[in-house]
């Protein structure tokens, strides 16, 4: 299709609202951050330029290799739990349900704030008056500090958010589904092939691209990870949740070094492109198995 | 097209306009004064005060407005940048040398000689905790606090402990004297049996002697472990303030931390995962989990506010030293340099500074107003209430206070000391980690 000249104008006309605020509020702060990440900036008073300094610093910061291991370990125990019980979900309601009832109820932790989430499973799970330890003891089981351990604090916080997002990503995954062909799993039906067979090796392929879009989409949000910290445990017990972003806000925000922490964000940005790239081309999303 | 795309645009920049040009709080017309606190509870007692200004000064308007701890100085920061910072605010120690070093705030030696204001007045030592180091007074003393130890009367009698008893304790960081004593026999396991007797099982307490604060410390534990470590004769600084060597090297404070974090082994204080897990040190004393809970003066409200739960507050134990010791904190108010009023800015700050508005404060016994006058009337006000404050105001009294350490890099400095303690009170490190710690806060100064 080849618009005439005259639709391209009305298009770019379209666009402007939406262009102004890009440039406003995402390119303009970008190049900004990117310029502050060569400067020593307290926010109080003018910039100064230190050249890589930043970037040699964060090279030896301990703290910060520790946060990014860290926010590595939440996002690989969040994505993978996350993904398999969203597919999981999105499967079960694809081959057994077109209930709305239950799909709104899978979307109902998605739709609780964020902080809220963290919070009441925060009070739940105290070691001495939390609901889920007085159950584990009634059980003989010993309490367990899920926040509190250096061990349990990561995976703790990367499951609470799993309960929170599941029921989206699997809508997320069950939107792909539907676009599916009835037409294969009738012929899969009629050559007798069980529902486990059905799953490898006729869902999983046809729905890779959008696997794939759901995986870029959710790992991209899962480096984000802040709120659940920030109203927790703040970054401890030690170091044990001082993930990325939190490491840059105390950077910025309590330390006011602004300089160090824009160079943290840039590094951070380099790290996330990579890592989407790599998806991207391990999981072949541009093209699809449905031809 | 020409048409459309410039109404477009032009639809836009109210937009985009309207998003920038938030009302500066600084400005409000120039016979306005925007006051910020962060303490909801405190907002009462202010409002009394700006009510009696008001009448008094007509011509001025005090306009209040309050926001929570953990908002409250991103608030001020991105304010002081945006210019739109309140005319006069609620000063902390933690944050004022950084403002002040950064020109943020107006220094008040002009006004206050103007003026004559007395700053002899305040209890001792508060009014010099806001003179910078530049040699200007950056706030005039509102307000103090100290640290004592709460207890739960029922625990107590249970125990066959009398509650003057509490005001004998000793403490050292070889065996705790007689304060470890009390610790342990106040810890009960779920079999009944309590911490000093035969048979005690630690590994299932049902009420710890102790309770541990859900925070890290920030390197100042003011009301976590500074009590013991300040009572050896240790100091946080070389001077203070405006110290530039820390001294967590010391053997002194290292030991004190040894004793704490032992009484975690010994079964007498929760572990630092289980004080971390979800509910504050003063929500587990209000639930029974603690017998005996170290806070300060602020947290009076919450530990006599639980339902079934009755308390009482002694002081701190007497420790190596021959002395108690606590911690002396006090707030100030400041004015912001980038204010347009700064005349009415600084009549708000005399008045909020004066015995006539502190006692006002003092009638509603939320904080310990800092002009002694002032603080009788809070005194009469808590004791109305059942609470006895000399636990706190006797440390003043007695000399066992110690200021706040007041330095440069106070962020950087809690940023690195607090999870080093965490290290050590969770067992990953020992208390002698703290060395290097040490060195790289020292560093922060060259």
């Amino acid at each position: 299709m080849i618009a005439r000249r005259g639709e391209g104008r009305v298009a770019l006309l379209f666009l402007l609202p939406a262009g102004f605020g890009f440039v406003l509020f995402y390119a303009w702060p970008a190049l900004q951050t990117f310029y502050l990440s060569f400067t020593d900036y307290s926010l109080l008073a003018t910039p100064n330029w230190v050249g890589a300094r930043n970037y040699a610093e964060a090279m030896s910061d301990r703290k910060f290799w520790n946060a990014l291991l860290v926010t590595g370990e939440y996002v690989l125990i969040n994505i993978s739990v996350q993904t398999a019980v969203a597919l999981l979900i999105a499967v079960l309601m694809h081959r057994l349900t077109k209930s709305s009832v239950v799909r709104g109820a899978l979307l109902l932790p998605y739709l609780i704030a964020n902080v809220v989430v963290a919070l009441v499973w925060y009070t739940m799970l105290d070691a001495q008056l939390g609901i889920v330890n007085a159950a584990l003891t009634w059980f003989g089981i010993d309490p367990v500090a899920f926040f509190g351990e250096t061990s349990t604090a990561i995976p703790t916080i990367a499951l609470v958010n799993v309960w929170r997002h599941m029921g989206y990503t699997a809508l997320l995954i069950f939107a792909g589904l539907q676009a599916i062909p009835k037409s294969v799993y009738e012929a899969a039906a009629i050559d007798g092939a069980s529902e486990i067979r059905v799953f490898r090796t006729v869902t999983m392929p046809l729905l890779r691209p959008v696997l794939a879009m759901v995986l870029v989409l959710t790992v991209i949000g899962s480096f984000q990870i802040f709120d659940t910290v920030a109203v927790t445990t703040k970054g401890g017990p030690v170091d044990a949740t001082r993930v990325i972003y939190f490491y840059i806000y105390e950077k910025a925000f309590q330390q006011f070094d602004f300089g160090y922490a824009a160079a943290l964000c840039v590094v951070l940005f380099l790290i996330l492109v990579g890592v989407a790239l790599a998806q991207l081309r391990l999981l072949r999303a541009g093209s699809s198995d449905l031809d | 097209m020409k048409f459309p795309k410039l109404a477009a645009i032009a639809a836009l920049i109210p937009l985009a306009l309207a998003g920038c040009a938030g009302a500066p709080a600084g400005g409000g017309g120039s016979n306005e004064v925007t006051y910020w606190l962060w303490d909801a509870n405190q907002l009462p007692a202010y409002q009394a005060c700006a009510d009696a200004f008001q009448a008094a000064n007509p011509d001025t308007k005090v306009k209040i407005e309050q926001f929570g701890w953990a908002d409250y100085w991103n608030k001020i920061t991105t304010g002081l940048v945006a210019g739109t910072a309140p005319d006069v605010f609620t000063n902390h120690l933690n944050y004022y040398p950084t403002y002040a070093s950064k020109n943020q705030l107006v220094p008040l030696d002009e006004f206050v000689q103007r003026d004559a204001v007395p700053t002899d007045v305040y209890a001792e030592g508060l009014a010099d905790l806001w003179v910078a180091q530049d040699g200007k007074r950056y706030g005039l003393p509102k307000d103090f606090d100290t640290v004592a130890l709460f207890y739960n009367k029922k625990m107590l009698a249970d125990a066959g402990v009398a509650e003057a008893d509490l005001a004998k304790l000793t403490w050292n960081p070889q065996d705790g004297g007689s304060y470890e004593k009390l610790i342990a026999h106040l810890t009960v396991d779920a079999n009944g049996v309590r911490g000093d007797q035969p048979g005690f099982d630690k590994s299932k307490v049902a009420v710890h002697g102790l309770g541990l604060d859900e925070n890290n410390g920030a390197g100042v534990g003011q009301q976590m472990w500074s009590m013991y470590a300040l009572a050896t004769g240790w100091t946080y600084t070389d001077k203070n303030p405006w110290g530039s060597k820390f001294n967590y090297d010391d053997p002194r404070f290292q030991q004190a931390l040894g004793w704490f974090r032992g009484l975690i082994e010994k079964g007498y204080l929760p572990s630092l995962a289980t004080a971390r897990s979800g509910t504050s040190v003063n929500d587990g004393f209000g639930a029974g989990k603690y017998a005996l809970s170290t806070n300060g003066s602020w947290m009076i409200g919450s530990y006599f506010g639980y339902d079934g739960v009755e308390a009482g507050v002694a002081p701190t134990p007497v420790g190596p030293s021959g002395k108690r010791a606590t911690i002396f904190n006090g707030l100030a108010d400041s004015i912001y340099t980038g204010t347009d009023n700064r005349d009415g800015a600084w009549k708000w700050v005399k008045y909020l500074a004066s015995a006539e508005c502190q006692k006002k404060v003092g009638e509603q016994a939320v904080v310990f107003p800092a002009i002694p006058e002032a603080l009788a009337v809070a005194k009469e006000e808590f004791a109305a209430k059942g609470v006895d404050i000399t636990a706190f105001t006797g440390a003043v009294e007695d000399g066992a206070t110690h200021l706040y350490p007041i330095t440069d890099h106070a962020p950087e400095i809690a940023a690195l000391v607090g999870p080093a303690v965490d290290a050590v009170l969770s067992f990953q490190a020992d208390p002698s980690s703290l060395t290097e710690i040490n060195e790289q806060v020292n560093a922060l100064f060259r």
